[in-house]
């Protein structure tokens, strides 16, 4: 997809969804984009763009944006059909105008689910993500001073699994790309970044539950196990992690539903 | 929540269902095809095996049961999660479509289904229920004299002498129409396809695949599927190459 070092300038046609607002109507506009540096990014290019609109007295194509380095996942569209667009491990604002030929006709949409509306154009709202983690992602734990290093032994192969499944930066673009607007990938980051550790097990079960259940309840679809997701994932997140949230899910609801709660009504000091 | 609750309401709990009837039913189709394989050996065989399945009574209508649930169920859960996955998609469709590397056998589980489900009912009303190709049911054909006793296990349960239905024959007339030979053949053909995605997805649902070993977990489902339609294909192949003939027509020019 990448051309090698090339510097000669290029023009698509940028067909973009604009949307006024909310449940409002949206339709496909196509805007000429000429004489691009191939080595601008592809968020570089909208601003190019928007500036061209904004002087011709026109509302700028809104997207969302913060970063620019792919850390933070706030710079979520679906370039040409691809969350995140063309190339392997990126998020948007790490596609250069080089992945396209001259000529090409680029189309950019918001990411497509249920529990993500668009709010305009190319943004949507993806605060179903933190409700999931809201209900569940995270650790019940004193947040005083750092702990000693090391006062919790962590076997270095889990700590490297949990790392892989903690690079998820919540884009969205798991569900974007799924073919069922699924958010299972992320879930499974969630659950077992925190279920590979120590400091994780004792809300381990309640956890998944939990994230589950409210994943169930947002409207988001159901795995067809077609792996879409980590194609799609900038952090390339493995589909392994939805195998063991399966698991997971599966025993912490056998667990829910045998073990022995306490059936003390009293006693003690009082 | 109770765990008959988790296994129907949740999404996960609703993926296992169609995991676990799925191993069920692809249980079922390997027997099915293994016991059927026997019409290339000598009639006895498989009209003997027929006769000791229907010797079973009240348990052959368990195992009739049992998957008649695990089918109901399978589709149950691919309904219910269909619909819950249309919706999820949202009001508005993308303009561009584009698939990353869902594999066409999954991407068309929805139609391969469809066609497998009406080849049931078809198959069903040929060789079990005798509403197709009437003229040459098992039932309505002459019955069958073994000519040794059918052993399973070392156990003879079909004695020599028996008067049993003539399904070699029944299969072997069914099969001389190319329509329905045909028809057999692309539905299984289906459904070894559907069976490729099924094969190791349910691997992934049940929590069961990793990367270490899912080439081999992918290779194994290739060979699966080959060997299961080579193995159906062979039985209606035979049958309109000439190989496998109706017994009175095999008796005739001998």
């Amino acid at each position: 997809m990448v051309a090698a070092n090339s510097t000669a300038p290029l023009s698509i046609t940028l067909r973009v969804w604009r949307q006024a607002g909310p449940n409002q109507p949206g339709q496909f506009v196509d805007y000429q984009s000429k004489d691009l540096s191939p080595n601008m990014s592809f968020l570089e290019m909208l601003d190019v763009v928007n500036d061209q609109l904004t002087a011709k007295g026109e509302e700028p194509i809104a997207f969302a944006h913060d970063c620019r380095e792919g850390i933070c996942g706030t710079c979520s569209c679906t370039i040409n059909g691809k969350p995140h667009g063309p190339g392997k491990g990126v998020a948007t604002c790490q596609v250069y105008m080089r992945s396209f030929r001259d000529g090409d006709v680029v189309t950019v949409e918001p990411f497509r689910a249920a529990a993500f509306p668009v709010i305009k154009d190319l943004i949507t709202d993806r605060s179903a993500f933190d409700k999931i983690q809201q209900a569940g992602g995270y650790i019940t734990a004193r947040a005083g001073s750092a702990p000693d290093a090391n006062a919790i032994p962590v076997p270095k192969p889990d700590a490297d699994l949990a790392m892989d499944a903690a690079t998820c930066i919540g884009c969205g673009a798991c569900v974007a790309a799924c073919k069922n607007a699924s958010a299972m990938l992320f879930v499974a980051a969630k659950v077992s970044h925190l279920g590979l550790v120590p400091q994780g097990q004792a809300e381990r079960d309640k956890r998944v539950l939990a994230m589950v259940s409210t994943m169930d309840e947002l409207g988001f679809g159901n795995c067809t196990n077609q792996y879409e997701c980590s194609a799609a994932c900038p952090k390339l997140i493995s589909h392994d992690f939805i195998a063991r949230l399966n698991r997971d899910y599966f025993n912490a609801s056998l667990r829910a539903s045998f073990q022995p709660e306490s059936q003390s009504t009293g006693g003690g000091a009082g | 929540m109770n765990p008959v609750g988790f296994f129907f309401r949740s999404s996960i709990g609703r993926k296992i269902l169609m995991a676990v009837t799925g191993a069920i039913l692809i249980g079922f189709v390997v027997g099915h095809l293994v016991g059927n394989l026997q019409i290339f050996s000598h009639p006895d065989k498989i009209n003997g095996y027929a006769q000791f399945l229907h010797q079973l009574g009240p348990l052959l209508w368990v195992a009739r049961i049992g998957l008649l649930v695990a089918v109901v169920i399978h589709i149950w859960a691919a309904t219910v999660l269909t619909l819950e996955n249309r919706r999820a998609r949202g009001p508005v469709p993308y303009g561009f479509k584009h698939t990353i590397r869902a594999t066409l056998a999954s991407r068309t589980m929805r139609l391969t289904g469809y066609v497998v489900l009406a080849f049931i009912v078809y198959h069903l009303a040929h060789f079990t229920l005798g509403a197709a190709q009437s003229g040459t049911f098992k039932a309505n054909l002459p019955k069958y004299t073994m000519a040794q006793d059918y052993a399973v296990a070392g156990f003879p349960v079909v004695k020599a002498g028996t008067q049993v239905d003539d399904v070699y024959s029944m299969v072997a007339h069914g099969f001389q129409s190319p329509a329905v030979a045909i028809f057999y053949i692309v539905a299984v053909g289906l459904l070894s396809f559907h069976l490729l995605h099924g094969f190791d997805s349910l691997f992934q649902t049940l929590g069961w695949r990793t990367h270490r070993w899912a080439g081999a977990l992918r290779a194994a489902a290739v060979a699966f599927c080959l060997a299961y339609f080579a193995g159906n294909l062979a039985i209606p192949g035979a049958v309109l190459a000439g190989k496998v003939k109706p017994r009175a027509v095999a008796a005739a020019t001998r």
